[in-house]
């Protein structure tokens, strides 16, 4: 008896189950070990299977992860607020973009220029991180530039190996992950409400202001969430953009497991930084749905 | 203010073109629209009435010619400031308002107090029978309850003019007819200008005062809805309207009368109100209304005209019967439409029978 021959819901189990298996792999299985292992503490070369809270203890005691000191940041508020910056930053640069390929191109010509936005994709993100550092470097091409035209003497420092230079990386990088969902969210707007708004008295721009940025805000909500979640665990643009200066969350949990040997310590610090982008992204989704409440 | 046919023109277009491209959607619109009438713009779709319409709200420039509105040359003057409100097709309903906010929302600017607007809009729903909807949120509404928002919401703003595109084409047969009359009482409360946009003929008849029918951005005929109907001033504009049966016929004066010879029923002399885009001696066509055409049913007799024939088709609409009658000598069948009257019998395909008519409800159509 082939399978097609069985009830509709062992046909179901069985055309499911290969990317559940699959999901139950390489997602659920990794995430409970980490779980696991974040209770446990490392003895030499063992790990020492004895639960213990151990790990969060050290977290929230030393300065060095949650709480900080005088002179820097915690590297998770850090974190939170680098993320918080690209964020900021892409969707705030994305906005416009959006907005220029749903109201201004012409239909006929808007696949053209979602496919150009996709462009800088065609390049490995490793190459896009090392093409930033040639341009932002201390002989870099902003700085040359601006050496050769007399706008500065000496190449400036602040461009290359501290913070802004992961937040312009990661913004650019993040870019069309902000830009599709405001997009769909702008061309889902009914343009009749404009001319409605235009009717009952609005300019252009209070038009914008009272309808076109309250209709898109599902739209700015997804991209928010699109950039913030993946920015906070984004390992390779800090690692290659802060040199030996600072650390990121990221930076430190790869730190933890592969050069201290702390896996432990490096699970709990992964659990803490998953549960704070929880908790923001749920504060997000529930001021949203606030928001949108008997609206959209 | 109700609408009086000596009142002041409120609205004028001189020789207004539009041109998408190559497209010359409207060719030289000359037109004015007085002070409380309900004025309808009626036309096949494409013929340009909803580009007329977007014009005189100022979503469209005109790419010659002038409007004025109560005076006032529209040139350079955007939707935002004319003295116009429409309601859109789609209503437009701005779905992350409440229907108060909706219907409040062109008061930002109003000086009143924030009590005096929340009355304004209380007043503005009860108007439109909506009295104590103004909570719900605007996506929960039917298609009947938007449009009644779309209406409170432009006539809250006390517009001299109000645009209608097609307002009643997206809502059921039952509702659409409510809404006629509807639209009619309001119009003749409040007194302001309609200016409606629609394809359905029947709509236009009921609600205008006046009518103007456009084909291929030219207004072919403006009249009031009787002379519409009874006297259209060409083959386009009577088959547009209603139906009307052509007949080929020849005209001829005969000591200063009009008579015509229409094929398959015979002579008879008009009147000159019965050819309204004049007439000349020779080969014409004449147009007859079902309704003026009537079968004499067995046992009825009449002093008027007749011609006699066979049913071709029965079409049977329960109040009206309508018969496709052949008679000799024309190529298409007469239709004609009889009352179910108590006693009437309904005929069969194939019965013989006579035609009545009657000259006065002759129009030569001579284009």
């Amino acid at each position: 008896m082939g399978i097609l021959d069985t009830s509709p819901r062992v046909r179901a189990a069985a055309l499911v189950a290969p990317p559940f298996l699959y999901a139950l792999a390489l997602l659920a299985f990794p995430l409970i070990a980490i779980i696991v292992i974040s209770f446990w503490t490392q003895s030499g070369l063992a790990l020492n299977r004895v639960f213990t809270l151990e790990n969060y203890r050290e977290i929230f005691s030393s300065p060095i992860y949650v709480w900080g000191n005088a002179n820097r940041w915690g590297v998770l508020p850090l974190s939170l607020f680098v993320s918080a910056t690209v964020t900021l930053v892409t969707v705030v640069l994305a906005y416009p973009i959006a907005y220029f390929v749903s109201f201004v191109v012409a239909p006929e010509r808007k696949a053209l220029w979602l496919f150009l936005i996709t462009i800088p994709f065609w390049t490995s993100y490793l190459i896009r991180v090392f093409l930033w550092k040639v341009i932002l470097g201390f002989n870099g091409v902003v700085n040359t530039g601006l050496q050769s035209l007399g706008v500065i003497e000496e190449p400036l420092s602040v461009l290359l190996y501290n913070l802004n230079s992961v937040i312009i990386t990661l913004s650019h990088a993040y870019a069309v992950f902000a830009i599709l969902p405001i997009y769909v969210a702008l061309e889902k707007i009914d343009r009749s409400l404009l001319e409605a708004s235009q009717d009952l008295g609005e300019s252009r721009f209070s038009t914008f202001l009272r309808v076109t940025l309250p209709l898109s805000v599902p739209g700015i909500v997804g991209a928010v969430l699109i950039v913030f979640i993946p920015t906070i665990g984004d390992y390779v643009t800090p690692e290659l953009m802060l040199g030996s200066g600072g650390r990121l969350m990221s930076n430190v949990i790869q730190t933890q497991f592969l050069q201290l040997n702390n896996w432990p310590l490096g699970a709990a610090l992964s659990i803490i930084t998953m549960l704070a982008v929880g908790i923001v992204s749920l504060v997000f989704i529930l001021l949203n749905r606030r928001w949108l409440r008997g609206r959209a | 203010m109700t609408y009086s046919p000596s009142a002041a023109p409120l609205i004028q277009l001189r020789d207004v073109h539009k041109h998408y491209g190559d497209y010359h959607a409207l060719r030289g619109i000359d037109l004015e629209i007085k002070k409380g009438e309900f004025f309808s713009l009626l036309g096949p779709s494409g013929c340009g009435k909803t580009t007329l319409l977007r014009t005189i709200a100022g979503f469209e420039a005109p790419s010659s010619g002038s409007l004025t509105i109560d005076g006032r040359d529209m040139a350079g003057v955007a939707a935002n400031h004319r003295p116009t409100n429409m309601v859109f097709q789609s209503y437009a309903i701005f779905p992350h308002l409440s229907v108060a906010e909706n219907v409040g929302f062109g008061l930002r600017r109003d000086p009143r107090s924030k009590a005096e607007k929340a009355r304004a809009v209380a007043e503005s729903l009860e108007m439109v029978g909506l009295g104590g909807y103004g909570a719900r949120a605007a996506h929960a509404l039917s298609g009947g309850q938007r449009q009644r928002v779309a209406l409170a919401r432009a006539l809250i703003l006390k517009p001299k003019v109000l645009l209608l595109d097609e307002p009643l084409s997206a809502l059921d047969k039952k509702m659409r007819e409510t809404m006629q009359v509807e639209l009619i009482k309001l119009q003749r409360n409040v007194g302001i200008t309609f200016i409606l946009v629609t394809h359905d003929q029947e709509e236009a008849l009921i609600m205008s005062d006046r009518i103007a029918v456009m084909f291929e951005g030219n207004i072919a005929q403006m009249a009031d809805p009787e002379t519409m109907y009874r006297r259209p001033n060409s083959r386009r504009v009577a088959e547009f309207i209603g139906k009307m049966n052509l007949l080929p016929a020849t005209a001829a004066m005969e000591r200063n009368r009009i008579v015509v010879d229409v094929a398959g029923l015979g002579r008879g002399a008009i009147e000159p109100d019965q050819a309204p885009s004049g007439v000349q001696p020779g080969a014409t066509t004449v147009g007859i209304r079902p309704e003026t055409l009537s079968i004499l049913f067995p046992g009825e007799t009449t002093d008027r005209r007749l011609a006699a024939g066979t049913v071709d088709e029965v079409v049977y609409f329960g109040d009206m019967t309508y018969y496709d009658v052949r008679i000799p000598g024309v190529e298409q069948p007469l239709t004609i439409s009889m009352k179910n009257l108590i006693g009437r019998p309904v005929l069969d395909v194939g019965a013989v029978t006579q035609v009545v008519w009657d000259e006065r409800s002759l129009v030569v159509l001579s284009r």
